[in-house]
């Protein structure tokens, strides 16, 4: 069942501010932010994404929607701190503004355009990795709205990086934890879990992986092996997000596909994961510059070898 | 001191020197100066029949506004231009006057038409820094439009639309309106803030609202505009926004980038500042393919910043479908040209980095169905180009997303929009189209001529409703 997509109606003018209702802060690096964005909020589904601009000079980024509240026409994101726009918008508090915020982009999950009947019928088995337990969140929490309890396997590296547990709990059907280092629930990777669960006989129907690119290759290697059918949302580089550019583009089943339209989520067996861990490397070094710079202020002379900034 | 004028020849304009300028981003050409501009005017005979009119998509009143020009009344000459365009700024400056307005010039036929163009952006520049702006409507006649698209055709048809009287919103996707104005276009022929943000500035002084971060389609659909939010009419200036690849191996190696992502990050994101945000590569030699001028403007891009640039073109000079002007400025600037020369392969190394471009020679054939020489390979030409970076400029096509959402607008096999030439009728009760959407990739003045015919085509829709 789609819902209607619903128009935001005619709209104060201090709404078209994006503000910060609230902020959390789940881990060392990684916060959640509840942002005013009403056209956003009325039509997003699950599976969908925003891009947002801290502030004017900003660069743009994806963030996968983790929640949304139509009535109150907000939208929910969480981001890890990994460059020099997450380390910005980490400070950032309620009540101040993103200067931009657009979306709801690409589509929404397909489990949305399936029949509630069958959907009731099937095993679903979704596996989340680190800051990943955002964008799954949604779609577990969709369908147990519709009467559908899936499975979830939350995984981090260590006891501090698992986050929205919790939410998760009361969304999910079982909910297993798991650890690299075993500080918390099963010690191993997300890969284990899944291989335990189909060794106790579970049969899952379908799995929805999202989480960093080397988990959800790995995670397709093994459900393959397991005959059962995989989709990962995939988190390429973008800029606008709206196809006119094709920096996400990703190779799937042998064609290629921009991510922010065709996507964000894909046959996880048919994506080609190397290519698309390569392509996110392409603004490695700028990108650690701008946060080497940003974070050493005055001080920063490189020294890494490949900013030139001690030349 | 009076400027001699020579009736057969232009009076020359002022251009940043091409060896600077290969390394800034400051605009090319400084334009006319009053005195400039007065004697280039005096060259204008004023034709009765003015057969340079025809050969303006908005049909400027061209003698008109060159015999105020030629007085020295150059804010009578602005008002006499904001009647037929809403941006005359950024026209004088990228419209290709050659096969346009000053293709038909009289006195082109003997010597060098009159440079109309240079004298319009004159006119516009003169009336911005004098803080001369269009006139508003007197009244409003309480009926909404939407306009979806911010971009040559869409600011147009809402400037047109205020004009009569019309509450005008605008829905642009992006963060920053001016579509390909300022995405595309880079700043070294068309200042952003200096220029478009002003131009911009103009239609909002007319009421105009803009709406920026609405992708339609996806944040609001068309469907819902007209029935939820109270707009009488649609215009779609969406643009032809979705580039295109070769679909040759290794396109998708680090490095190959579309000219419109490169061009994105440097125009709309400032990356060629290098405190901005946004980064960009920049690479040691660019291998650009394509002839237009979106190839023109990324080669000139890349130049500046840093890399030895290589046009790739399978065809040979004569065919380059960019402005002569622009291929010149290229030129002078250090662009070198590999025409007659078709790539087959991106090689990449271990890490998936561009290394190379595989190519092969070719040699122009019989004429196609177009009429252009087909480009036929030479066997055993190819040879490898040690590139590391390659900008595809292959032309774009319309984005689906807004004919994919909305029921009962119909698209032909080029996904382009179906509409009427004469008034942007699409195939949908109150729903209107212009501009790149329609056409496929054009120009900014053909853009501007379907915004206008389509504002007619509305107020006549909504005329007729009551």
């Amino acid at each position: 069942m789609v819902e209607k997509i619903i128009s935001a109606g005619q709209r104060k003018e201090e709404d078209r501010v994006y503000s910060i209702v609230k902020t959390e802060q789940l881990t060392d690096t990684i916060y959640l932010m509840e942002v005013k964005a009403p056209r956003v909020a009325k039509n997003c589904l699950p599976g969908q994404f925003i891009i947002v601009r801290g502030s004017d000079d900003g660069e743009r980024i994806p963030l996968t929607i983790c929640d949304y509240n139509r009535e109150e026409g907000t939208v929910t994101i969480v981001f890890q701190v990994v460059g020099a726009a997450t380390e910005m918008m980490r400070n950032y508090k309620a009540g101040d503004a993103f200067a931009d915020f657009v979306g709801p982009l690409g589509c929404h999950s397909e489990l949305c355009d399936e029949n509630i009947d069958d959907l009731k019928n099937k095993k679903i088995l979704f596996v989340a990795g680190g800051v990943g337990t955002a964008p799954v969140y949604p779609q577990v929490k969709w369908l147990h709205e519709n009467g559908v309890d899936a499975d979830v396997i939350i995984g981090g590296r260590n006891k501090s990086l698992i986050i929205l547990e919790d939410q998760m709990r009361t969304v999910a059907g079982n909910l297993y934890i798991t650890t690299d280092d075993g500080s918390y629930g099963s010690k191993g990777v997300v890969t284990n879990e899944i291989q335990k669960l189909v060794d106790a006989g579970n049969k899952y129907d379908v799995c929805i992986a999202i989480g960093p690119m080397i988990m959800m290759k790995f995670v397709c290697k093994l459900t393959k092996e397991l005959g059962i059918h995989t989709v990962v949302s995939l988190n390429p580089i973008m800029v606008d997000g709206t196809g006119m550019c094709g920096a996400c583009r990703v190779t799937v089943g042998g064609e290629v596909k921009f991510a922010c339209v065709d996507g964000p989520e894909f046959d996880g067996h048919l994506v080609d994961f190397d290519e698309a861990m390569k392509r996110q490397q392409i603004y490695k070094t700028a990108e650690g510059r701008a946060y080497l710079a940003a974070k050493e202020g005055d001080t920063h002379h490189g020294g890494c070898g490949n900013c030139g900034g001690d030349k | 001191m009076a400027i001699d004028v020579d009736v057969f020849k232009r009076v020359p304009v002022r251009e940043q020197d091409a060896s600077e300028r290969a390394h800034n981003f400051e605009e090319v050409c400084y334009g006319y100066n009053a005195e400039e501009a007065m004697a280039e005017a005096s060259r204008c005979i004023g034709c009765k029949n003015a057969p340079c009119m025809g050969g303006c998509p908005v049909s400027i009143n061209i003698p008109g506004f060159i015999a105020k020009v030629k007085e020295g009344n150059f804010a009578e000459a602005f008002q006499i231009i904001s009647e037929s365009s809403a941006l005359p700024a950024v026209c004088g400056r990228v419209c290709p006057q050659e096969t346009q307005c000053e293709h038909r010039c009289i006195r082109g036929i003997k010597g060098e038409a009159v440079s109309i163009g240079k004298l319009e952006r004159f006119v516009a520049d003169w009336a911005r820094e004098n803080g001369i702006k269009p006139e508003p409507a007197k009244e409003k006649n309480g009926k909404k439009v939407a306009v979806i698209g911010s971009g040559p055709s869409g600011v147009t048809c809402a400037g047109d639309l205020a004009k009569m009287g019309y509450d005008v919103t605008i829905f642009e996707a992006l963060h920053e309106p001016g579509g390909v104005l300022v995405y595309g276009i880079p700043e070294f022929r068309l200042p952003k803030e200096k220029v478009v943000k002003k131009e911009i500035e103009n239609i909002k002084s007319l009421g105009v609202k803009i709406e920026t971060n609405v992708v339609v389609g996806k944040s609001v659909t068309i469907d819902s505009l007209l029935e939820d939010e109270g707009f009488d009419a649609v215009f779609v200036g969406s643009g032809a926004g979705l580039p295109k690849f070769m679909g040759i191996p290794g396109e998708n190696s680090n490095g190959v980038f579309s000219a419109n992502e490169y061009l994105t990050r440097s125009n709309l994101m400032k990356a060629f500042d290098e405190n901005s945000n946004t980064p960009i590569m920049h690479a040691k030699k660019v291998a650009v393919v394509g002839g237009g001028n979106v190839a023109m403007d990324a080669a000139r891009t890349a130049l500046r910043l840093g890399a030895e640039t290589h046009i790739v073109y399978r065809r040979s000079e004569e065919e380059l479908p960019a402005r002569v002007e622009e291929v010149h400025h290229a030129k002078e600037e250090g662009i070198i040209f590999d025409l007659l020369t078709n790539p087959t392969e991106i090689l990449a190394d271990e890490k998936g980095w561009v290394c190379g471009i595989r190519c092969v020679k070719m040699e122009l054939g019989e004429p196609d169905a177009s009429g252009r020489r087909r480009p036929v390979v030479i066997p055993g030409s190819e040879f490898v180009m040690d590139v590391d970076a390659v900008i595809m400029s292959l032309g774009t096509s319309p984005n689906p997303l807004i004919s994919s959402t909305t029921k009962g607008l119909d698209t032909n096999k080029w996904k382009c929009l179906v509409a009427d030439e004469a008034d942007g009728k699409t195939t949908k009760e109150g729903v209107y189209a212009g501009g790149d959407a329609v056409t496929g990739a054009a120009t900014v003045i053909l853009a501007m001529g379907a915004g206008k015919a389509a504002a007619k085509g509305i107020d006549e829709y909504i005329k007729s409703k009551n």
